[in-house]
């Protein structure tokens, strides 16, 4: 879908001609616009947009005199075509245009929790219209919990900061903070709330099915002017290689881990195990991802991170063999990787907030 | 010839175009012609403007005797055969950009093809968005994050501009998601569009090679995040679905468009679905949890009850072995109570787990 640059300025020529039939009838359907409003629409600068009509000014219809050429009238900043030589109609969609509006529609359209869904679904039945793409195949379905993300999305949008009971995975820890939240976002089929946090001090990402609980404060959401929200072309864990790395010797049946972490190295070892190696967020993540992923999965490194596993294992094994009442555990805290299949699996991040901290 | 030295032919025939001594020659039209300045936009957007103004189909010869930028010597071969190149390159640049060039003759006797733009192809029909349905497209057009299908839907939303369509750039629905696809979706869903068959390379993580497959593709589908490709198999002749994120390579189109028709009414998501939908959790586990541990678990139980030898959670669950592998996870901060074979698979599994990574405390690291 992308078109290929067959050589130097191609593509950029391509787009100015793309960019001057869609001048004249952008201008032609805005008689007497200021020449900063239009280009600040078409997100040129002035000069560029005034460039683009001297160069119009001298093409026109064959025979290119006076009469058969494009013509403009300039009253101070503002401007009128007065003649359009035959191109008052932008080009039609291409394929591509059309296609990746309506798929960008059709998510937004399933996105739980969405405002105003019905213009969403007017305007998408409009664009399929119009770039003959009713029947394109090309389905979306996003399954969430559509009420929660409503009733985040009504106080994200309520402007006052919020008291949340939020799941961190990667601690297996639940805790109370307060957030001002800057805005909401789904990535991979999963709602966001991204917000400052008062307890990191820090912009964090939190995922909207571990928000436990919600109270709206009675003051205004105030985010520092250092709050940047996070950039997530890359998705929402990216892992930094100031993380741990572990590496694991996994089994068939434990391949799975390669599609569903980002995997720093994958290789073949011995028969059907692989090694894999992750960065993790932390060690007592791991821990507790490795006991849970089964016999098949051994720590090749860190050592640390075998030992910790052999610990939590043997005391585990002596709780069974001595009934007795639990303990003060000799270990933090717990939380496996379910796969139990239904139960959502964590990515190495566990809670997006601590992963959004290592960007 | 290499690209250098192509753009380097183009700039010098420009050059040459472009001399005072050339431009006498047109005689009336000269001075015009000379106020045309000689860039290749303007060539271009000429050319358009001339197709779309002719209802005959314009011969190359025709076309270069009227459009500013193409003058030359037909009888000069190198002269010609330049004009030749830069008029196949406009071409080209022009279908490219979707401009639906027709090509026929202008009459039975006419040996060589013409060229023109019927206006009725070329344009955008009339499209009226209200404010918020503008809006809308508005902000579908920015949730791309795959740079090729981000730069088709600012094209296409600068189109919809250009229609008269006023977007408010502010507007916001709230929750907005972040549109992502595999490199696979392209090839995919145009052959599913056009009705081609493909092959792909597929891997699979429990498998050790990834293997060749045929597929009559129906649609595209996103289910939960994730994109799939639905379609009748033609080696295992059955209904399929691929992950896009497993397809290695290439996609291969194969087959001609039309080839193949999907079952009326197909319903892509279920075919998907069918395969993640919801696990029904009908067993009941109960376990011991330490006091202010396994947050995780405490928050998946049914039912939690305080008890003198740490808190009672009962869990709901499908599998036990799934749910066996999950506690494991927990080390001593959960002990299983109930039922046995819950119970039995998690010692078994902490017993082998111990065992492997004892070796390894011996050895000093697994090798």
């Amino acid at each position: 879908m992308t078109r290929p640059t067959v050589r130097g300025g191609s593509r950029a020529s391509a787009d100015r001609l793309a960019r001057l039939l869609n001048l004249v009838p952008y201008l032609l359907a805005r008689p007497g616009i200021e020449i900063a409003e239009a280009a600040g629409d078409l997100g040129v600068t002035e000069r560029q947009l005034r460039e683009d009509l001297e160069l119009l000014w001298v093409c026109g219809l064959p025979g290119y005199g006076p009469g058969d050429l494009i013509d403009m009238a300039f009253d101070g900043d503002r401007v009128t075509i007065t003649y359009d030589a035959g191109i008052d109609r932008p080009l039609r969609l291409t394929p591509d245009e059309a296609l990746a509006l309506v798929v960008a529609l059709r998510m937004l359209a399933e996105t739980p929790g969405v405002a105003n869904r019905e213009a969403v679904e007017r305007a998408l039945a409009k664009i399929e219209d119009a770039g003959d793409l009713v029947g394109a195949p090309v389905a979306v379905r996003l399954p969430g919990d559509t009420r929660r993300v409503e009733a985040l999305r009504a106080a994200v949008e309520g402007g006052r900061a919020l008291r949340i009971t939020y799941y961190t995975a990667a601690r297996d820890e639940t805790t109370e903070r307060v957030i001002d939240p800057l805005r909401m976002l789904m990535v991979g089929g999963r709602a966001y709330v991204e917000a400052w946090c008062r307890r990191a001090e820090a912009v964090r990402l939190f995922r909207a099915d571990r928000i436990d609980a919600i109270t709206e404060l009675a003051e205004p959401a105030t985010v520092p002017p250092q709050a940047v929200p996070h950039d997530l072309t890359e998705g929402v864990f990216r892992p930094s290689p100031d993380l741990p790395l572990i590496t694991l010797r996994i089994g068939r049946s434990e391949r799975w881990i390669t599609e569903y972490y980002p995997c720093e190295r994958v290789e073949a070892g011995d028969g059907d195990q692989w090694l894999v190696s992750l960065r993790v967020t932390d060690l007592g993540w791991a821990r507790r991802f490795v006991l849970g992923l089964g016999p098949d999965a051994v720590v090749v490194a860190p050592v640390e991170l075998a030992e910790q596993v052999r610990a939590a294992a043997a005391a585990a094994l002596d709780a069974y063999a001595v009934p007795s009442p639990l303990a003060a555990p000799r270990l933090p805290a717990s939380d496996a990787v379910p796969t139990d299949s239904g139960v959502p699996l964590d990515a190495p991040s566990g809670d997006p907030a601590v992963a959004a901290r290592t960007q | 010839m290499t690209a250098g030295g192509d753009a380097l032919g183009e700039a010098r025939s420009e050059q040459v175009c472009g001399t005072p001594a050339w431009v006498h020659g047109l005689g009336a039209s000269a001075a015009s012609v000379y106020r045309v300045s000689r860039t290749r936009t303007e060539r271009l957007v000429n050319l358009v403007i001339c197709l779309l103004s002719t209802r005959r189909f314009l011969t190359a010869a025709q076309i270069a005797a009227t459009v500013p930028g193409y003058e030359h010597d037909p009888d000069d071969a190198r002269d010609h055969e330049a004009f030749q190149r830069k008029f196949e390159r406009d071409k080209a640049e022009l279908r490219e950009l979707g401009v639906p060039l027709e090509t026929g003759t202008a009459s039975a006797f006419d040996a060589e093809p013409g060229y023109r733009i019927a206006h009725r192809e070329y344009a955008l029909p009339d499209i009226l968005l209200e404010p918020d349905e503008a809006a809308a497209v508005g902000i579908a057009a920015r949730l791309w994050q795959h740079a090729g299908l981000a730069a088709a839907a600012s094209s296409g939303l600068a189109k919809l501009r250009a229609a008269g369509v006023d977007v408010d750039p502010q507007a916001t629905l709230g929750l907005e998601p972040m549109v992502t696809v595999d490199p696979a979706f392209a090839p995919l869903t145009a052959a599913a569009r056009d009705r081609r068959e493909v092959g792909f390379d597929y891997r699979v993580p429990d498998r050790d090679a990834p293997s060749r497959r045929r597929l009559q593709p129906w649609g595209v589908v996103c289910w939960r995040g994730r994109w799939y490709v639905v379609g009748h198999d033609l080696d295992r002749a059955a209904t399929r679905c691929f992950r896009l994120s497993r397809v290695v390579g290439t996609v291969r189109v194969t087959g001609v468009p039309g080839a193949y028709q999907p079952p009326p009414n197909v319903d892509l998501i279920s075919h998907v679905a069918r395969w993640s939908g919801p696990v029904e959790r009908t067993g009941r586990a109960t376990v011991l949890a330490a006091p202010g541990r396994a947050a995780g678990l405490r928050r998946w139980a049914v039912d939690v009850t305080t008890g003198p030898d740490g808190d009672r959670l009962v869990l709901p669950y499908a599998d036990p072995d799934g749910l066996a592998g999950h506690l494991v996870g927990y080390g001593p901060d959960v002990r299983v109570l109930d039922p046995p074979e819950v119970r039995e698979a998690v010692i078994q599994r902490l017993k082998e787990i111990a065992v492997r990574h004892d070796e390894l405390a011996v050895t000093g690291g697994a090798r």
